[in-house]
């Protein structure tokens, strides 16, 4: 069950296929439902389930591909 | 990882450093030295080529053919055939591009930069003790008192507690201008109070305020894409793989490894794949400052097409409430309208509160025996005298006759689509009063304005009688009038104009005309920020202005117009390329500098849409002068 739904903002995004980077690798993530990356307001919009993954562990997904998440939030669904 | 991010947050001194080594290059070339030249321009090559290369890696981790890892390919083949200027121009040139491009993209985001940039982050909040204490925006709870000061955004919806001020609303609704505020009135997230000092009680916090409503919508909108930059993205998610097989063809057949590496350079689809939705982020943000919220890339397209506009008429057309516009005595002037009044008071007839309104407000006159006849009219006994106030068929029905001069004025007054009251007192005609819906004076130049930028049929449907419809059509400048209709029928006309080969934007006002927003090809909520409008509609207009549906309109059409010509843009410059490749003039590094000045190209194409709109406001004062 996907309960949580994480929004990171990151640095701003100017390859197409940084997008599809990102995109790829959260939803390759245990846990991790809908992801949308939006490529213009730089942000990864997912929803998780925070039994199986946390939202630290999605930062840190990102941040491993070399972008660097500037603030994260979550929200009950 | 950390070493990529190192190499991220210095990408500038490493396009700045390979820049130099370029230069002592040819330096040392110009010098007579092999060794000055080669070996600067090796150097140049790597370090630039790092960050293309790693970035090359990671997206085929995830099973993405990159632009990069063409470049990253075609430059370790240069280097292997010592080519080492070609190298260093090439990584120096895509670094410098990615750079530049940066800059001119963030300019183009500024918009809803300038937009976020709004919300405040932190909320002083009214402590049990009379102190306040700055809590984290997202902390503040709904029932909170926030204290906002001169010069504050204020950081939730909510009302006003206690204070008086003035807020400036143009986040919200597109317009500056000082809006007055004191105990109980709404105040909005993300608006700045100009002048004043205000408690306000939150209702609405974090992401559930309009304005933050607004800005995820923007947001999103700005990512979602249309036909063509879905065709685009399908089409360079094949085309990159294919100029890597294609490369690796000409590397076979000619066993020529300059040319196939020149092939993998001229191959990049820079240019297209940023082409059309630059134009589209451009375009949105510019609604977006004025109040204009355009649901992505889809509904910019689907609004360029409109050529049929069809408007519900009441609070869209029309101020949406009904006033006296003309009255017509034939006994003591002010007794006529107290006396029609206080009758009209024992009823709840919309006709009744216009001329009640017009009486000056409710009077003290006691009624008796009042009868509200449905359809007709009302009757009452005040102060011992028999009293109606209704249609023709009342006044009959009790008796009184019209004079010819007063069935002319009746006539007369029913011609310009008022809706008429007769008050008869004891038996005789005192007075006559037209009652209609005003229209709202900006809307016939706008209409004009729409036509003039493409629109061919402008229809109107209202559930109002066909006389008064047409009054006001005329009035209007509208083409075609359906009246008399019930909500489900507007739906029916909209579905018969698209069967007709139209497509047609549907304005109201968001509020009762859901169905025909949805099924309208584009649905345009005018007025209302209400979560059913922004959900149902393609275009929501924070502000019932006709300034911002023209507005949106051209804007829709430029924003079309400047995709086209970026994706022209773009599909010339690969066909100059292909030319230049046969004919022997480009090879990598001039392949790589048209590209990326390419790029740079329809990125400034885009920006010019940023200031589009100032000599659109020109026009259409233009229009009402020569009205």
């Amino acid at each position: 069950m996907m309960n949580k739904k994480i929004t990171m903002q990151l640095d701003a995004l100017t390859c197409p296929s940084c997008l599809t980077k990102i995109e790829t690798a959260v939803k390759h993530t245990a846990g991790v439902g809908d992801v949308k990356v939006l490529f213009n307001a730089a942000k990864v919009k997912a929803e998780f389930d925070d039994q199986q993954v946390s939202a630290e562990d999605l930062s840190t997904v990102v941040s491993k591909l070399g972008y660097e998440v500037q603030g994260v939030k979550v929200k009950e669904l | 990882m950390k070493f990529q991010r190192w190499l991220q947050a210095h990408t500038t001194a490493i396009t700045i450093a390979s820049a130099l080594l370029i230069a002592v290059g040819y330096l040392g070339k110009w010098l007579g030295s092999t060794w000055g030249y080669a070996v600067p321009l090796m150097v140049a090559s790597i370090i630039a080529a790092v960050p293309i290369a790693i970035h090359a890696y990671q997206a085929l981790r995830v099973k993405v053919i990159s632009i990069e890892l063409l470049v990253t390919i075609a430059v370790i083949g240069a280097f292997a055939i010592g080519e080492y200027n070609e190298s260093a121009i090439v990584t120096f040139l895509f670094l410098f591009g990615n750079f530049l491009e940066q800059k001119t993209l963030a300019k183009t985001r500024a918009s809803i930069k300038s937009l976020t940039a709004l919300a405040p982050t932190t909320a002083a909040v009214l402590q049990p003790d009379g102190s306040t204490a700055d809590v984290d925006i997202d902390d503040v709870e709904v029932g909170d008192v926030v204290v906002v000061r001169p010069g504050d955004a204020i950081p939730v919806d909510g009302v006003v507690a206690t204070g008086t001020g003035y807020a400036d609303e143009a986040a919200i609704t597109g317009e500056s201008r000082a809006v007055s505020k004191e105990a109980d009135t709404p105040v909005y997230s993300g608006t700045i109070l100009s002048d004043g000092y205000l408690q306000i009680r939150a209702t609405k916090v974090g992401d559930d305020t309009t304005f933050a409503k607004i800005v995820e919508l923007v947001e999103d909108a700005q990512d979602t894409k249309s036909h063509a930059e879905k065709f685009i993205d399908r089409f360079a998610q094949y085309y990159t793989p294919a100029v890597l097989v294609i490369a690796a063809v000409v590397l076979l057949a000619s066993r020529d490894l300059r040319l196939a590496i020149t092939v993998l350079v001229l191959g990049c689809p820079g240019a297209l794949v940023i082409g059309a939705p630059v134009s589209n982020v451009a375009g949105i943000g510019n609604g977006a400052k004025r109040g204009i919220l355009v649901k992505g890339g889809t509904a910019m397209d689907g609004m360029a097409k409109v050529d049929t506009f069809v408007f519900d008429k009441t609070g869209t057309l029309t101020q949406g409430n009904t006033t006296v516009t003309d009255a017509a005595y034939y006994a003591d002037a002010a007794g006529a309208r107290q006396l029609v009044a206080a009758l009209e008071a024992t009823s709840n007839h919309p006709l009744g509160s216009a001329l009640v309104a017009f009486a000056g407000g409710s009077t003290n006159l006691p009624v008796t025996d009042s009868q509200v006849i449905k359809g007709q009219g009302v009757t009452g006994t005040i102060a011992g005298q028999h009293v109606c106030a209704g249609n023709l068929k009342l006044v009959q029905a009790h008796g009184v006759a019209l004079t010819v001069a007063q069935r002319a004025k009746l006539a007369a007054m029913q011609a310009t689509g008022a809706s008429t009251v007769i008050l008869a007192v004891d038996g005789t005609v005192t007075a006559l009063f037209a009652i209609a819906d005003a229209i709202r004076p900006e809307v016939p130049a706008a209409l004009q304005a729409l036509k003039a930028s493409g629109a061919k049929e402008l229809v109107m449907l209202t559930g109002d009688n066909a006389v008064t419809a047409n009054a006001v059509a005329r009035q209007l400048g509208i083409d075609t009038v359906h009246a008399e209709l019930l909500p489900a029928d507007k739906v029916t006309y909209v579905r018969q104009l698209q069967q007709a080969g139209r497509t047609v934007a549907f304005v109201g006002d968001g509020i009762n005309d859901s169905p025909s927003l949805a099924t309208a090809d584009i649905g345009i909520a005018m007025g209302s920020g209400t979560d059913v409008a922004i959900d149902t509609s393609d275009v929501v207009l924070m502000r019932s202005s006709f300034d911002a549906l023209v507005h949106a309109y051209r804007l829709a059409k430029k924003t079309v117009l400047n995709t086209r010509e970026n994706v022209a843009i773009a599909i010339a410059v690969v066909l100059f390329l292909l030319v230049g490749l046969f004919a022997g003039f480009i090879y990598m590094a001039s392949g790589m500098f048209v590209h990326e000045a390419s790029i740079l190209v329809v990125i400034f194409n885009a920006m010019r849409l940023i200031g589009f709109g100032k000599s659109a406001k020109l026009d259409l004062r233009q229009v009402q002068t020569t009205d």
